[in-house]
């Protein structure tokens, strides 16, 4: 990836992240933690990956997306929006009575949206689903699923996992966005998942484990993810809770809050500060 | 009629899905190794590059239904109704229901005729729980001619549908001019008296008390309502004003099922006594099929007893 490539992403995630601010800040409620974790990595999808049409939300040939750890749709609808799959100004309706953004994604209200999620666990099998249908019909589509790291205590995911791999699946891309933390606290005190690469593996999948922040290595891990040709693959990404906004990094408190007005504006200057030195760079 | 052939409608699943294949090249049908017993096995002899067995996990298959069924297929997901419904509620509801998909989920052994596997197997709560979400289509087909018919209008249905099959073979009730229509019950016979609404197998036996109630002089009207979901109101509002009584009967618990529905309506736009012939909530035992409907009154025998309770309510 070149230097503008890279820093053209960067500058998009700065928006993506503005959006879900503004999104989580006015709907006084919603899960920003996990959302800013994700940030970059959707972001790379939609901008720098995935064949879709904003135009045409439905398009038969394109790649879909499964928001597994549905909570984080702020991030989904913050990317769907800067695409252009509806206005930017959306997204602070979100979670209101009249509103096409729902707390949880839905696939009939939010053009873009592939499927309906929310319930952790499920997601995977859905994207195991999508992508034994391109099997079937020879399509050339990719099929991608977001899960959470705490989401994979639930055991239908190792059931899909055992599926995919079991079935060789190689369009199916699942990314792991591993921040460590979930509701009650890290992973660990909780009920430890780990270690995560080596059960994936041994389900029968590829594994490429990557910092979920850095472009280059999105990059690349993608590109190898989408040539891979016999097996499922697992992008194992290593991320910060919170990243991008200093009070809410690394800390579980910010997994389910909304930020109140005085936090809301010093975490948009800190991204707004990124944001116009990435600016300047570009000039 | 004729009551010279009895066959098990998960029988008559496993035919239609294979009759159904050969013009429906859209179809999948996926199992969660139960194919031998829920009939899906004959859809895989057929057409094995449109079976796929998942293996012992009902959530994941629904859910990966739901995957095929966003990329255009027409998905059949079977397992025994226990855990179609049971296990998997939350996936169908979430991943099935919610998105409206068009997923037409296959559970076979519904009921205590499961017989001797006992309790554990025998699901007398999967109607009450589908009947909660919401755009579920519920079909509960008495015979196996209205089981293929049901299998084939499930599969022209745009969204999710349940269909409910057994295990016992029963006798065959329709004949070969039969027509099915989602949420258009059937009249089986003319009565004035008081109306029994069956559904699945209990038609059968829900027509040998209408002879019976005949011979004591009570005329009974039988209505079969295979479709639980969408209701029949029309029926159920007719069945009120012709005979101002009602006696259901299912082979399901007495809290959730066909009784259940009827009840709510009726209490809302038709008021007539609507007494219920089921599982009276309590689980049940092993032993064989036709003595378990027997131990837990679904028999004829006990649908005349509320049929004459329920007309002297009448007042």
């Amino acid at each position: 990836m070149d230097i503008e490539e890279r820093r053209n992403l960067q500058i998009m995630a700065c928006k993506v992240r503005l959006g879900i601010l503004e999104a989580v800040y006015n709907a006084k409620s919603g899960h920003p933690g996990g959302s800013l974790s994700v940030a970059d990595i959707i972001t790379y999808l939609y901008f720098n990956q995935m064949k879709v049409d904003p135009e045409n939300p439905k398009w038969e040939e394109r790649d879909r997306l499964v928001l597994s750890k549905g909570h984080v749709a702020p991030a989904l609808y913050s990317v769907l929006a800067h695409k252009g799959f509806f206005e930017v100004e959306l997204l602070k309706s979100l979670r209101k009575v009249d509103s096409i953004l729902q707390g949880h994604p839905s696939m009939h209200l939010t053009p873009g949206v592939d499927m309906s999620t929310g319930s952790l666990g499920q997601g995977l099998s859905v994207a195991a689903g999508m992508a034994l249908a391109a099997k079937l019909k020879g399509a050339s589509y990719k099929t991608y699923a977001i899960l959470g790291d705490g989401e994979i205590q639930e055991g239908q995911i190792w059931e899909a996992a055992m599926f995919a791999g079991a079935k060789g699946l190689d369009s199916l891309i699942a990314v792991l966005d591993n921040n460590d933390l979930q509701i009650d606290g890290s992973l660990e005190e909780v009920n430890s998942p780990y270690p995560i690469a080596e059960k994936f593996v041994a389900f029968g999948w590829h594994l490429i484990e990557i910092d979920a922040h850095d472009f280059d290595q999105i990059d690349s891990a993608f590109k190898a993810a989408a040539n891979n040709t016999d097996k499922p693959t697992l992008i194992l990404a290593k991320s910060v809770k919170g990243k991008g906004v200093s009070f809410m990094e690394d800390n579980y408190k910010w997994h389910g809050t909304a930020p109140n007005a005085e936090q809301y504006e010093q975490a948009v200057a800190e991204v707004r500060d990124v944001l116009s030195s990435l600016e300047v760079e570009n000039e | 009629m004729s009551n010279l052939v009895k066959i098990a409608t998960r029988d008559a699943y496993g035919q239609a899905l294979v009759e159904l294949g050969k013009t429906n090249k859209n179809l999948i049908v996926l199992d969660a190794d139960l194919s031998a017993a829920t009939k899906t096995g004959m859809f895989k002899e057929a057409f094995p590059e449109r079976f796929f067995n998942v293996g012992i996990a009902e959530c994941n298959m629904m859910c990966i239904a739901a995957g095929l069924a966003t990329s255009g297929h027409t998905v059949f997901a079977s397992s025994f109704a226990m855990f179609a419904a049971g296990r998997a509620f939350e996936q169908v509801r979430n991943s099935i229901g919610y998105p409206h998909l068009n997923v037409k989920i296959g559970a076979t052994h519904a009921g205590v005729s499961v017989g001797e596997d006992g309790a554990s197997h025998q699901c007398c709560e999967d109607i009450a729980l589908m009947r909660t979400i919401p755009g579920m289509v519920i079909l509960n087909p008495a015979d196996d001619v209205e089981a293929r018919a049901a299998v084939f209008a499930a599969a022209k249905h745009e969204g999710p549908v349940y269909l409910r099959f057994g295990r016992l073979a029963v006798e065959r009730i329709n004949d070969e001019n039969y027509e099915f229509e989602i949420g258009k019950a059937v009249t089986l016979k003319e009565g004035k008296d008081v109306t029994l609404i069956a559904t699945g197998l209990m038609v059968g036996r829900t027509l040998e008390a209408a002879k019976l109630l005949e011979n004591e002089g009570i005329n009974a009207k039988v209505i079969n309502m295979h479709t639980i979901k969408p209701l029949d109101k029309e029926a159920v509002l007719n069945a009120v004003k012709e005979t101002g009584a009602i006696v259901t009967a299912e082979e399901h618990s007495v809290i959730g099922g066909l009784g259940s529905a009827v009840a709510e309506f009726a209490t809302q736009e038709a008021p007539a006594p609507v007494l219920k012939v089921g599982v009276e909530d309590v689980f049940g035992r092993s032993g064989p099929g036709a003595d378990l409907l027997d131990l837990f009154g679904l028999n004829a025998e006990n649908i005349v007893d509320k049929a004459k309770k329920a007309i002297d309510l009448k007042g």
